[in-house]
Order: C-alpha cells, then structure tokens, then sequence
C-alpha cells in the first residue's frame, strides 16, 4: 500500500506528560449558541434566569445541530450577538457563576433501549467531533449505508496539542467503554484504533488492552502530517479509498475522535452533557505550558493567565492547532466545544510573498495529490474549468503546502478561495 | 497587549526559503567552481567575477526600469551569473560575456516576468546566443593548467574525433582536459549534483534519465558510452540546469520524460550532427516541450473521479 504523502513538522509536544489540571471556576462564562458545524441555537434561557450546571441553553429545530447545555450554576447577565472565530455572528449567553456547581436536577443517565434511543441520547447529550472540526457527533452515528468499520481517530497530528493523548493515558477505560458502546449499538464488526508513532505509551497502553478483543485492531500510523486526516486516516488504517463526492460512510467507514467516545462513554454512565473539555495551553509566549481540564465558556486569556503567559508580548492566539486552526482576533473569547488548544505566540514572522519559482515542493507534499503550484496560477486567471480538472475541491486545508513553499506564497488560502469560484450543483 | 494579529492557517512555516535554495544551488557549484579556476588560472575567477557582477547589475537595473520589486536578495541572479561563468570558455573576452549577462537576465528572465516566469534556462540560452554571434571565440579551448590564455588551442574531448590522442577516463573525471571553464570535472560536478539531491533541493529523476538514455544509445551506437557521458557539457547540464525548476516539469513523471527527451536530443547532435555538443541544445528545446509534458504528466489526485465527458 502506497503511502499518501506528508510533512515532517517539529512536534512539540511540550505537554505530553503534564498531567490535567482542573482550572478554577471562573467568575463568568460566555456560551455560544454555534460552537459545532450545523444550523446555529436558539437561546432557551433570558436575563435574570437562573441556570444549573447541564441545563439545556441552547436548541434547534434543524436537524443538523447540536443542543448547547449550561457549563455552571449561576445567574445568566446577558444575551448578546457573538463573533464566531470563523466569522459568522450568533448569540452566546453570558452567565455569572455563583461557585457552588449545582447539578441540573433533571441529569440522570440515559435510558438506551435501541439504535434510535442511542442516537437521541447522544444529541441531548450535546456531542461534536472534539478533534477541532466538530461535526454533529449524533448525525455521524447515522449513516445512510452500512457501515462495518469504526476508525478512532487518535492521530493528534498537530504539533503542540496533547489533548487526546493525555485522554488515552488518564481515561484509557472511558476510550475502550466508549468504542465497546458505538460498536454495540451500530453493530460494528471491526474497530481500528489508529495512533500516530510518537505516542508509544498509548500504543502499548491500548495494544494491552485491547488484547483479548479480536475486534479492536491498534493501528500504528507514521508520525507524519496530516494523519488526522479524515480521508488519510481512513486510507492508512484500511486501505479504503473515500472518492470524490463520498463520505466515509459510503465506504463502509465511520470515523470518531478518541476523545469524543471517551465522552460518550461517561455521558451514558452520568447523564452529564458536554460542558467541559480538556485543552493544551501552550505556544512560546506561554512559560507554564499545561493541560487544562475547564467549562465552556472559560476565556482564553484567564486560561492564558493561569499558565504565566505574557499578555502584553503576545502577538498572535490561536485556537486550534498550528496548521489548522484559527487565529482569533480577541483574547477575550470562550472555549467552545472544539478547542482543543490555546496557543499564543509573540513573534510572527509576516514573510514577504515572492514569486512562485516552481521548485514543486507543494506538489510533493499534498496528501491528496493535488498541485497548488497550478491551482494558484489557474486562480489568478480565474481559470475555472482548469479549476475543476486540478480537482481543488478536494483540498482540505491542512496547510502543508504554505508551509513548505520557499516563496511564502499562501496556496492553502488560495485553495480555499479558488473553491468558491467553482459553482456548486 | 499587541493588537493580535489574524491571518488565515497555518500559523508556522518552514525555513527554506527562496535565497536559501539558492544559496545550496551556489554551495553545490562551489566544488567544480574551484577546480575550473585552478584548472584554468586567475582568469577564470576574473570571469566568473565578471559574470556573477554584471548579474546582478542587469537583475537590479532591469527591476528597476520595470518598476518592480527589488529581487537580487534571493540571490537567482548570482547562481545565474555563477552557471553562466562555468560555461563559456576562460578565453572569452569579457565584453562578450557581459552580453551574455544581458541576454540572460534582461531578455530571457526579467522581459518573461522574472523569477520562475522564464520558459528557457537564461544561461543556456545566451550560451546558444553567443555560440551563434561569436563562433570563434565561444570554441577557443586552452590546453588546462597551462595558463597560457593566448598562445596555446586546444580541443575539446568530443572535438578530437578519432585521431587524437584522447584523454582518459581519469582525466576526465578531474577535469584535466580542455572545455568550458566549469563543465571539464565530472567528479566535482556529481559531487554538487549529490549534494542538492541529499538537501532535497533537486529531484535525480531528470539527471538519471538525461544521463542514462544517452549512455544507453551511445552503447547501442557502438561508441564508448562512459566516455560521452563524462566528456562535454552532461554532467553540469544534467545536475544543474535539467533541474532548473522553472524550465523543467513539476512532476516525476514530467521530470524523466524531460530528462529522457534530453538524452536522446543530445544523441542526435552528438551521433548524427555536425556539433560536437548537443548538451545546450537539448535542453534547450525540452525546455519549449516542458509546457506541454506538464499538461500530460499532472498528478493523480487521490480519490477523484475520473472526467465526465458530457459535462458542461
């Protein structure tokens, strides 16, 4: 089996053996209505309420969305328009919190009797992708074709972010309870838990684990970029090719985070909803660089603080890993669901774009076999039929192409632009 | 606090950049540099001095004139300055290779819009340029470490034909024969050319083919393959300017199309021409092909559906 191209990057896992530390509560909360992809919530609580720790918020009639439950007991202050980092505006619920950590009463474990009831739960229970790209977890668990593979994405290809693996180490018995769970209910046949090389520890950890159950195969993946892939996960672990146009499901593939199954897990044990994550801290500005264990809603600079960054040196936060995620504009926004890293910087070199010297280094390294050295020409032209024949609609952003390019020519982005010209069917 | 700064990802790069590829290019040439001006005397580095200067001059003055962003920092122009000194013959006056400089810069890079832009190798091209405007001089060889830049003619290793006492396969490989100042010593030039290939700045698939199809039909012509491949202009046509990334494909499999197409142009002008060197050449008119060998040889993407033909 050939393997899909990638990049060698400096890992940084600076955190890999810190041990969770549970922040705090801080004095308030800020919850924003979309924090996964889907159709946006409509707040359920106004002004003067009083709410507990999992009430429901936030909730939608569109079925792909994801209900957003309180992270503390408190009295909500506001409800006001929110900037998302991506850039759309939706409400987000302020709350200040009154310390005591109030348990909503109605939270108990859910009752699962079916495939159906499963399903329910797992949308009340307000799961999304925790990887970062946040999908509707529920609408993921049901898929139009047969599915008989269940990949568990535990790649954490991202420089920097130890959030998963330190999930996989602290709650291993949540991660294997949460693959037993998805594949009894979705009657999986096979599980492959696919881990990147520089995480040993977790590998012998789940390879013993897993050794009476002939189902759960440990994949052992090459420490490259971008192995978190979906589409490259998939492909290294099974050798399943998910073609244009497909979703994994067409493939007989579903494929979760570890984290969010861990998630599933505790959530059928306790009834308590997604109101708390664990995110790495960590980018050079940051001295104490740790992972933290907080509610939604918590504000990246308090969380910035507490690990002894320099607030006035910082340049540039970002939300997300180095490659993929997104530089915010605001040291003041909450962690929403899919923040698994806060990383703050205080250099950032702008390097000057110079001209494309075709050394076809962006070529070599694109995992979908793409070539941006073209599609930044065929844009500049708006060549739109070349467009379609580049295939760019395939490129997923993950960004190796601008970190290579010796010209500091920003292909991703221009990828990502070039895709709009192409109408949609 | 700093007012953050948003841009869209990634948020880190690499640190190879333009001038520092270029710099590799320079460290690569060094080898066969030195051996040239050791071969040759002083004034193959008054040369090369000449050459590398008026580069950057032109790069600089042409930007200038064309009000364009000032470009000699990523230090392109040096290693084309550098690429042309090694080939032209030490006699050469130094006019002429000023000229050269002009047609290399001016005409062929800065006129197709600079830096990546350019369809043919700028120092090939005023080679081919000079060879047409001034014969004589562009084929007056010396004889090597003898420095007498006047007195002595000598031919080059192709231009002795059967009768002269040819040179061996060692003085071949230390460059001790008569040639262009930079192309006479294969070792020093392989070297360079494994150097690039280990930083990853250069890909062997054009040089292999180049080097390999002409040494495969110089053996099926029955002549002494080694000994054309070792002989000329292959070894720093091969390294150095077959893997030129603006005048060669992208792809691997564009980069050994290139590379073969090379082998057996030079071939042809070797076996069946009247020139003795076809290296120029070849690369030159692969360089016309490479547009359309790129067409033919992009990637396969991974996962995508082969064309509808009925769409649109």
């Amino acid at each position: 089996m050939n393997k899909l191209n990638g990049i060698r990057l400096n890992h940084r896992k600076n955190t890999e053996n810190s041990f969770t530390e549970e922040f705090p509560l801080p004095a308030r909360v800020k919850i924003p209505m979309s924090m996964t992809m889907g159709a946006p919530c409509q707040p359920l609580v106004k002004i003067q309420d009083t709410v507990k720790v999992g009430q429901k918020i936030g909730d939608s009639d569109a079925a792909f969305s994801v209900p957003v439950h309180s992270s503390v007991s408190g009295t909500v202050t506001a409800v006001s328009d929110y900037r998302t980092a991506a850039g759309t505006v939706c409400k987000a619920i302020e709350i200040e919190t009154d310390g005591k950590q109030t348990v909503f009463e109605n939270i108990k474990p859910p009752v699962v009797t079916d495939k159906a009831s499963f399903i329910k739960a797992v949308r009340e229970s307000g799961a999304c992708g925790l990887g970062g790209a946040g999908f509707p977890t529920h609408i993921k668990l049901a898929p139009k074709t047969p599915v008989d593979t269940l990949v568990i994405n535990a790649a954490e290809c991202e420089p920097y972010i130890t959030a998963d693996y330190r999930e996989m180490i602290e709650n291993s018995d949540d991660v294997v309870g949460g693959i037993r769970l998805v594949q009894s209910h979705l009657g999986i046949k096979r599980v492959k838990l696919a881990i990147e090389a520089n995480k040993p520890e977790a590998i012998k950890k789940f390879t013993k684990m897993a050794e009476d159950d002939d189902s759960i195969d440990i994949v052992t993946l090459p420490s490259s970029y971008p192995q978190g892939a979906e589409k490259v996960i998939i492909y290294n672990s099974t050798g399943r090719i998910v073609r244009e146009g497909q979703l994994p499901s067409d493939t007989g593939v579903i494929v979760m985070n570890v984290s969010t199954v861990a998630f599933l897990y505790r959530y059928m044990q306790t009834g308590i909803p997604l109101v708390k994550r664990r995110l790495t801290i960590d980018g050079n500005a940051v001295s104490k660089p740790k992972n933290i264990s907080t509610v939604i809603g918590t504000s990246f600079r308090e969380l910035l603080e507490y690990c002894k960054t320099d607030m006035d040196s910082v340049k540039k936060i970002v939300g997300g890993g180095p490659m993929m995620g997104m530089s915010i504009p605001d040291a003041d926004m909450p962690v929403v669901k899919t923040s698994n890293a806060i990383l703050a910087f205080n250099h950032y070199d702008q390097s000057k774009t110079s001209a494309c010297i075709r050394c076809g280094r962006c070529v070599r390294v694109c995992p979908m076999g793409l070539m941006p050295a073209d599609i930044d020409r065929a844009y500049k032209v708006k060549n739109v039929e070349d467009l379609k024949k580049l295939k760019v609609m395939l490129c997923m952003n993950c960004g190796s192409c601008t970190f290579v390019c010796p010209a500091n020519r920003k292909l991703a982005e221009t990828n990502q632009l070039a895709k709009t010209l192409i109408p949609r069917k | 606090m700093n007012k953050l700064i948003v841009s869209p990802s990634p948020h880190d790069e690499n640190y190879m950049k333009t001038s520092g590829i270029m710099l590799n290019v320079i460290i690569a040439l060094i080898p066969a540099l030195c051996v040239g001006c050791y071969i040759f005397g002083w004034r193959a580095v008054t040369l090369t001095g000449v050459c590398v200067s008026s580069c950057i001059i032109f790069e600089y003055l042409s930007r200038r004139i064309m009000n364009r962003s000032n470009t000699i920092t990523d230090l392109s122009a040096v290693v084309t300055g550098v690429l042309w000194a090694m080939n032209l013959p030490v006699t050469l006056p130094y006019w002429m290779a000023v000229i050269g400089c002009f047609v290399a810069i001016v005409i062929v890079k800065q006129l197709f819009g600079g830096l990546g832009q350019n369809f043919a190798n700028p120092a090939i091209t005023a080679r081919i340029v000079l060879m047409v405007s001034f014969p004589s001089a562009m084929t007056h060889w010396i004889q090597p470490v003898s420095y007498e830049y006047d007195a002595v003619s000598s031919a080059t290793p192709l231009a002795m034909g059967e009768g002269g006492a040819m040179p061996s396969y060692f003085d071949l490989l230390l460059g001790n024969v008569g040639g262009c100042l930079g192309e006479t010593c294969a070792l020093a030039l392989l070297a360079g050319g494994l150097y690039l290939a280990a930083r990853r700045i250069i890909s062997l698939a054009a040089p292999s083919a180049f080097i390999g199809s002409l040494a495969a039909l110089m053996a099926i012509a029955g002549e002494d393959p080694l000994y054309h491949i070792l002989a000329g202009g292959v070894f720093l046509g091969a390294f150095f300017m077959a893997t030129d990334y603006a005048t060669t494909p992208i792809t691997f499999k564009g980069k050994i199309a290139f590379g073969l197409g090379c082998g057996i142009i030079t071939f042809v002008i070797r076996y069946f021409g009247s020139y003795p060197e076809g290296v120029s050449f070849s690369i030159l008119l692969m360089n016309i092909l490479t547009p359309y060998i790129e067409q033919t040889t992009r990637t396969k993407v991974f996962g995508a559906k082969e064309a509808e033909k009925n769409e649109g």
